[in-house]
């Protein structure tokens, strides 16, 4: 497979060395170079380029190639670590509990099926959430840092649970040895002054539901009785981040086929005062007239692209903002094993729905092929579990011979699955956008960066 | 170097103790 990979963007000339995860911006004659070094000799690169460029200047950035392969940052090969026992003993270290299947808007595009995940509108009992918790600790093995995500639905509609359940979590971690982070996604509804308090004492951070510009999220989150929740929610958000003050939260969007131009929308987020944004691709079936499809595909990469420009000139001039996606630590990273397995989902996260039944993750529940046990008798479906202990970048064909495999570690399962009925078959239109964020993020850090 | 500027010079895991989530979260076990 190829073992660089080059773009150009944002004024620079990038050369990304796949496995080792060097970065070197280069001039045009090293750009020009580059394609024809492993197959030709130093004499026929200087016969092909003499037109272009003077001998001496070839010779001096044949020989600077030359340096960083000796040093491993340049054409190095794979590593192909495949042999690392990923989670041997099955411990459980992340909960997405689903405390409230219900909710206080009617998002079109809702994976959720605005709240309820096609199923009975059902709250978890403080009873089923403990049990939750127990099972988490039972499962972890001898990990200490554990998760519990509250998600819905809405859970600030079951919140006495939610203040029961973190009350009952700071219990057991002490006599467990554990320590339990908090968090939690809301659409921002019901916050008053009381309960933002309780969860900026208690929540490690918050995801905060929003669209971006006011017409694009009236469009899609209507209030039970259609009228625009921009209005309500974006006073309470403001006031919320305010509060919160230096602990962590994200303003996080969705953008449809009805809002392409979606920089628009970070943008406004960022003029409506908040500083750390993601906002997202929908995940939606084709046939809906807000899916995103292949003919979509290149107003959407143009798009990160006109985004990633202004977020570097923002960036310059001070006044810059953390876009999710853009965000990339080329100097470290997660580690090795991570990059190679991804989000855990399935393995180490799973998703408790309101009764106790446990799903691979968040997307999945809902769907009875993937119930893989409860949280009163435990995992039941091992063989579920080792499916998705073994989808990583080397057992996905698209994946092994991708360049931007380290830094999107395969992608999502859910997507995988919903598009290509396969968890190992890579959902292609999230690999375009994920390879082309990849690249902006390393342009971003291409200008903003220092010479190392 | 003349001709090229490295602004970053994977191999350097698995404990687990990490958030779960990929590209943009750094190991604190460096």
């Amino acid at each position: 497979m190829e073992r660089i990979h080059k773009f150009q963007l944002n004024n620079k000339n990038i050369i990304l060395d796949i496995n080792s995860g060097a970065v070197h911006i280069v001039d045009k004659l090293v750009w020009d170079i580059i394609d024809l070094y492993e197959n030709n000799k130093f004499e026929e690169i200087i016969r092909m380029l003499y037109n272009q460029y003077e001998t001496q200047d070839i010779k001096e950035a044949y020989e600077e190639i030359q340096v960083l392969i000796e040093e491993g940052l340049l054409f190095s090969d794979d590593l192909y670590v495949n042999d690392f026992n990923y989670n041997q003993d099955n411990i459980v270290k992340a909960l997405c509990l689903h405390i409230a299947h219900d909710c206080n808007l009617r998002c079109a595009y809702c994976f959720a099926s605005q709240g309820d995940f096609s199923g009975d509108r059902l709250l978890m009992s403080s009873e089923v959430g403990k049990k939750a918790l127990d099972f988490l600790v039972k499962s972890s093995g001898s990990r200490v840092n554990l998760e519990v995500d509250f998600f819905g639905g809405e859970p600030m509609m079951n919140f006495e649970v939610v203040k029961e359940l973190i009350k009952y979590g700071r219990e057991i971690e002490l006599k467990n040895n554990k320590k339990f982070r908090f968090t939690i996604t809301t659409n921002g509804l019901l916050l008053n002054d009381e309960n933002m308090n309780f969860i900026n004492e208690n929540m490690d951070n918050v995801v905060l539901s929003l669209d971006g510009r006011k017409e694009i999220n009236d469009y899609m989150r209507p209030t039970l009785n259609g009228e625009g929740s921009y209005d309500i929610i974006v006073p309470k958000f403001l006031n919320f981040v305010k509060l919160r003050s230096n602990k962590s939260y994200y303003i996080r969007g969705t953008f449809t086929s009805k809002n392409l131009d979606f920089s628009k929308d970070v943008l406004a987020l960022n003029k409506a005062g908040f500083n750390t944004i993601s906002v997202e691709p929908v995940v939606a079936s084709r046939e809906k007239d807000y899916a995103l499809l292949e003919q979509h595909l290149d107003k959407i990469l143009s798009e990160y692209e006109e985004l990633s420009k202004e977020y570097i000139r923002l960036k310059q001039e001070g006044k810059g903002f953390d876009f999710f996606h853009f965000m990339i630590d080329l100097n470290q990273g997660p580690c090795f094993i991570k990059k190679i397995v991804g989000c855990g989902a399935g393995v180490e996260y799973l998703a408790v729905t309101p009764e106790g039944h446990l799903y691979p993750c968040h997307q999945f529940v809902g769907d009875e092929d993937f119930k893989i046990g409860d949280v009163f008798e435990g995992v039941k479906n091992n063989k579920l579990i080792n499916k998705f202990k073994n989808a990583n970048i080397y057992s996905k064909n698209e994946c092994k011979e991708c360049w931007a495999k380290f830094y999107c570690s395969g992608g999502c399962h859910a997507n995988a699955y919903n598009f290509n009925k396969d968890i190992n078959k890579p959902y292609s239109i999230e690999c375009e956008m994920q390879k082309k964020r990849v690249e902006c993020a390393i342009s971003v850090q291409a200008n903003i960066s220092k010479e190392e | 170097m003349k001709h090229i500027k490295t602004i970053t010079r994977h191999k350097i895991g698995g404990c687990g103790e990490c958030q779960t989530s990929v590209g943009n979260q750094s190991c604190e076990n460096k």
